[in-house]
């Protein structure tokens, strides 16, 4: 009956051994083959490190950081792309280039605030909704959640932005409100089967409370897809910023962004041709990014291989 | 007796993160004409991947055959172009899986889908009118013993239950001829009554239209009451071969034994230890025996070297030291 | 030892499957079963799909809510309004799930797992969580480092002994086994049932054995139980049981089993062949449930329903043919 030694020696001798320790190393080697099997992964991910360079080190890399703010030099206006501006100058003599760049700034700081808060709010009520599946808390829930998701995304934003003072943060606050709805639809999915698994009711038999059942049994089987659609959904907030910008209802000038800088330069088409290709080049370069890396983080979260 | 299919030395390996599993490797087995053949193995083993590489269903992306022939009738499957494996699963092979609800189309009549099988097996000519093949798929039908298979015709696969989706797949799998029949655990899926129902209904027919049956199964007494002869499989090779009747009689391999030993008897005398240890790394495996590190008879050779396959008695082959 | 530790009486489950103004349509997935479950016993209950057993289980452990009926647990009935269940009966009770895979949470390691009940229950203090599942794996003849493992890089067989840790964590004294092997291969199978029994006399547990395998039952219960579409046909201490098999319907069941041995062929009833399969429990036939698929019917079978009779010590059997 004098059990209790043993398995201390045993856990001793395999903490000696240094057996405890999950081999880490050995996981990212598993992770990086699943990424790094499809090459446009790899590609995404490379642009996706060059977008975060660049809205960081913003001011380093750009040659005009002066052009972002308010700036007028018209002998150098209307300039086609040279060595000296390589996206060619503006109306007002201000570099695209460095404005592009500036862009990136806004753009992803946009994406990660909407996205942190956004989508705690939509997980949370869907794993709720689902956990809690065919009760009147989840009527609730998915009831409000299909209010939210048929109203047009793009019209929402505007009237949201239109009534708040069009500014970067109002935006912000609009793309949030239709953002969110999404996390709920596709947790909710989830954990109403998850809820129905095995090793959720064996918690529940053994006498576990709700939130452990929730954030520890539940949740960490929604992390991968969520975590993928976050990968893509930075891209997606990225197009929705730029086209509440490009009506006008983003950052305000002179602070560039992406949808602005179109809408002006739009109007200047086919002369000045640089001041909208390269806004729209570097959106459709961030977007296809985004889009290759959250593909890339699916394969790599995928338990089936 | 003629061999109907002959598989010489065939090694199948996935690639996987790893480096290649070795999954299959070097198996040597021959089904005559007319016999009933058993591959008996234990799950992972390897015996659906070698059924799957003789109707070439593999996924080819995946899956890499270093070596080996699988002769069918005189010409080589792994060596034939699109065309040819066509015309072998069309009018020669046929297959019945594990799950029947995933094998039938549920957005189709059953009857449709015997008559897709009928049209493309290209046996018959141009006269052969819709009406004579729904008149031969209800004949077929009824041979599977459904009372009223004009009914069953016009069912879909949903409003079935699993032992009858499981004749449906039999009757798709007999109704045009054919000289081989692969079955892949009909039964597992099934309740034991129906499964019983289903390998006697499987043994009649295939008996009754002079065919030849590859029985995979994972179970020594499903084997036992179907088939005349007996492959034995562990991890990627054949480690017995005989007939039925001597493999039960007369074990001889250390895995055979306990893998007998393992089986819970109707007869009772308590449930063995089991056997020790696991299945192998596929993708590093021993040099030697790959059931050496499990094997209780193991010798100091069985580390290094593989066994071949030895005689032991007439028609009972053996990989094993002990018999060398 | 003769103390009841489970006393189910009448128990009724229906689910409800659609409502019409005038009447409900229910699916009666246990219709008054009744029966008792002696300390220390190994009690197996033996069906097919769809023959309620595995309802019952969950019924007792309060997953589903019954209709009518009592389930007493150490003299007490646990069934109340709500259906909830006290903290010391799921202290005492414990379920293992057939599904390995789907009874493990993929993104916990064992540690986590296993660390759950002892948390809960309160069984040992936090500091000492560590050397209790070290000791809780010994138990189950795992290695202590298994506890950093997590249960995608496990095998089945392995996955089915930490289900069965977790089991043992909260120190039960009843255990439901629900299908622990089926999805097993009998090699770990084999493993697994020799765990059970040692755990079965050295921890002094009762188990109530729910399984469709009847050759395994022979070897490790102490009592047998037949269910067929939501009734039990027979029960009888399993020596007797095997001996005298008296319903058709257990008949029925033996004769499908596979064996590998002519000895155990001898024990199998020649009569009964299968046919015939299970009704759908919404539409339960007349009378006697059976005799859709029985070979000896006869018109009282078609019109009245038969109650259990008594027909030694402890051989009870639901059949008009052994009406006194």
């Amino acid at each position: 009956m004098n059990k209790e030694p043993i398995a201390k020696n045993e856990l001793n001798r395999c903490r000696k051994k240094g057996l405890l320790s999950p081999s880490a190393k050995e996981n990212l080697r598993i992770y990086w083959y699943k990424f790094s099997r499809n090459k446009l992964s790899v590609l995404g991910l490379f642009i996706v490190l060059i977008s975060i360079f660049l809205a960081i080190f913003a001011p380093v890399v750009s040659r005009y950081p002066q052009h972002v703010k308010e700036f007028v030099d018209y002998e150098k206006a209307n300039l086609p792309p040279s060595a000296s501006y390589f996206f060619g100058t503006d109306i007002f003599g201000r570099d695209i280039f460095t404005r592009v760049i500036f862009s990136f700034r806004g753009a992803l700081l946009m994406s990660v605030i909407v996205l942190s808060i956004a989508v705690p709010i939509g997980v949370l009520l869907g794993l709720i909704a689902g956990y809690y599946n065919g009760t009147w808390i989840d009527i609730i829930i998915m009831r409000l959640t299909d209010v939210f998701l048929a109203l047009p995304p793009l019209i929402l934003a505007l009237a949201i932005a239109a009534v708040l003072k069009p500014n970067l943060t109002s935006s912000m606050i609009a793309v949030t409100a239709m953002w969110w709805p999404w996390y709920t639809r596709l947790v909710y999915g989830m954990a109403t089967a998850l809820s129905k698994e095995y090793f959720v009711k064996n918690a529940e038999l053994i006498g576990a409370s709700r939130f452990h059942i929730l954030f520890n049994e539940i949740l960490p089987n929604c992390l991968s897809p969520i975590f993928t659609k976050m990968a893509l959904d930075v891209g997606w907030v990225i197009l929705i910023g730029a086209s509440l910008s490009f009506v006008g209802l983003g950052e305000q000038p002179p602070t560039p962004a992406f949808g602005q800088m179109i809408s002006d330069g739009a109007r200047y088409m086919p002369d000045l041709w640089w001041m909208t290709i390269f806004p729209a080049l570097a959106i459709a370069f961030i977007i296809l990014g985004f889009n290759f890396f959250g593909d890339g983080i699916r394969d790599m979260l995928d338990r089936g291989r | 007796m003629e061999r109907l299919l002959d598989i010489r030395n065939l090694k199948v390996w996935y690639s996987t993160y790893r480096g290649f599993a070795k999954v299959v490797d070097g198996i040597n087995m021959h089904v005559g004409k007319g016999e009933k053949v058993g591959l008996v193995g234990e799950s992972g083993c390897g015996k659906t991947t070698t059924m799957k590489s003789i109707l070439r269903v593999l996924d080819s992306r995946k899956v890499h055959i270093p070596e080996g022939e699988i002769i069918f009738k005189g010409s080589d499957i792994l060596r034939m172009n699109y065309n040819e494996i066509q015309q072998v699963r069309r009018r020669s092979i046929s297959m019945i899986s594990q799950e029947p609800s995933a094998a039938l189309n549920p957005v189709f009549t059953v009857g449709d889908q015997i008559m897709e099988v009928i049209r493309h097996s290209g046996q018959f000519d141009k006269n052969f009118s819709k009406k004579d093949m729904k008149s031969l798929a209800i004949k077929a039908i009824r041979d599977v013993l459904i009372s009223d298979p004009e009914r069953i015709f016009d069912s879909y696969p949903h409003q079935l239950s699993g032992g009858m989706k499981q004749r449906i797949c039999i009757v798709m799998a007999l109704v045009t001829p054919r000289e081989l029949l692969i079955a892949d655990e009909p039964g597992t899926a099934l309740d034991v009554t129906i499964q019983d129902q289903i390998h006697r209904l499987l043994r009649s027919l295939v008996e009754e239209k002079h065919m030849s049956l590859i029985m995979i199964t994972h179970s020594l007494g499903v084997a036992r009451e179907l088939v005349d002869r007996i492959y034995v499989m562990y991890a990627g090779n054949i480690v017995e071969a005989a007939k039925t009747k001597d493999l039960f009689k007369n074990p001889l391999h250390p895995y055979t034994r306990g893998l007998m030993d393992c089986v819970p008897r109707l007869s009772g005398g308590g449930v063995s230890e089991g056997i020790y240890g696991y299945i192998p790394d596929y993708i590093n495996p021993t040099p030697g025996c790959r059931f050496y590190p499990r094997c209780p008879d193991a010798k100091e050779v069985c580390s290094r070297q593989k066994p071949p396959a030895t005689v032991a008695t007439e028609n009972h082959l053996v990989a094993c030291f002990k018999y060398n | 030892m003769d103390k009841h530790i489970l006393d189910v009486k009448n128990l009724k489950t229906y689910f409800l499957i659609n409502k019409s103004r005038d009447k409900a349509n229910y699916v009666r997935a246990v219709d008054g079963v009744s029966f008792s479950v002696k300390e220390g016993e190994i009690m197996g209950l033996v069906g097919e799909s769809g023959s309620g057993k595995s309802t019952i289980a969950y019924t007792i452990m309060g997953m589903y809510k019954p209709v009518e009926g009592e389930i007493i647990f150490n003299g007490e009935n646990i069934i109340n309004k709500n259906n909830r269940r006290s903290m010391s009966f799921k202290k005492n009770v414990q379920i293992v799930f057939q599904d390995p895979g789907s009874s493990l949470n993929p993104y916990q390691d064992v540690r986590q797992i296993l660390s759950l009940p002892l948390k809960v229950h309160k069984i040992v203090p936090r500091g000492k969580i560590e050397e209790k599942i070290a000791e809780i794996l010994e138990m189950v003849e795992l290695p202590a480092d298994f506890m950093y493992k997590s249960p995608t890089s496990i095998g089945g067989g392995e996955k089915q002994l930490v289900s069965i840790a977790r089991a043992l964590c909260s120190n039960p004294k009843f255990i439901i086994l629900d299908e622990p092997t089926s999805s097993l291969d009998v090699s770990i199978q084999a493993k697994i049932i020799n765990m059970l029994l040692k755990l079965h006399r050295e921890q002094k547990l009762t188990y109530l054995f729910i399984t469709h395998d009847l050759s395994l039952m022979r070897n490790i219960s102490t009592k047998v139980a037949i269910m067929y579409l939501g009734k039990m046909c027979e029960v009888a201490p399993t020596e007797d049981f095997y001996k005298t098999p008296m319903h058709p319907y257990t008949q029925m069941l033996l004769s499908s089993i596979p064996v590998i041995s002519e000895e155990e062929e001898a024990l199998k009833p020649k009569k009964v062949v299968s046919t015939g399969e299970i009704p759908s429990p919404v539409n339960v036939p007349k009378g006697c449930s059976f005799h859709t698929r029985c070979m000896l019917s006869t018109d009282i079978c078609r019109s009245e329903e038969p109650i259990m009779h008594q027909v030694s010590e402890d051989h009870f059997v639901r059949c008009h043919l052994y009406k006194k």
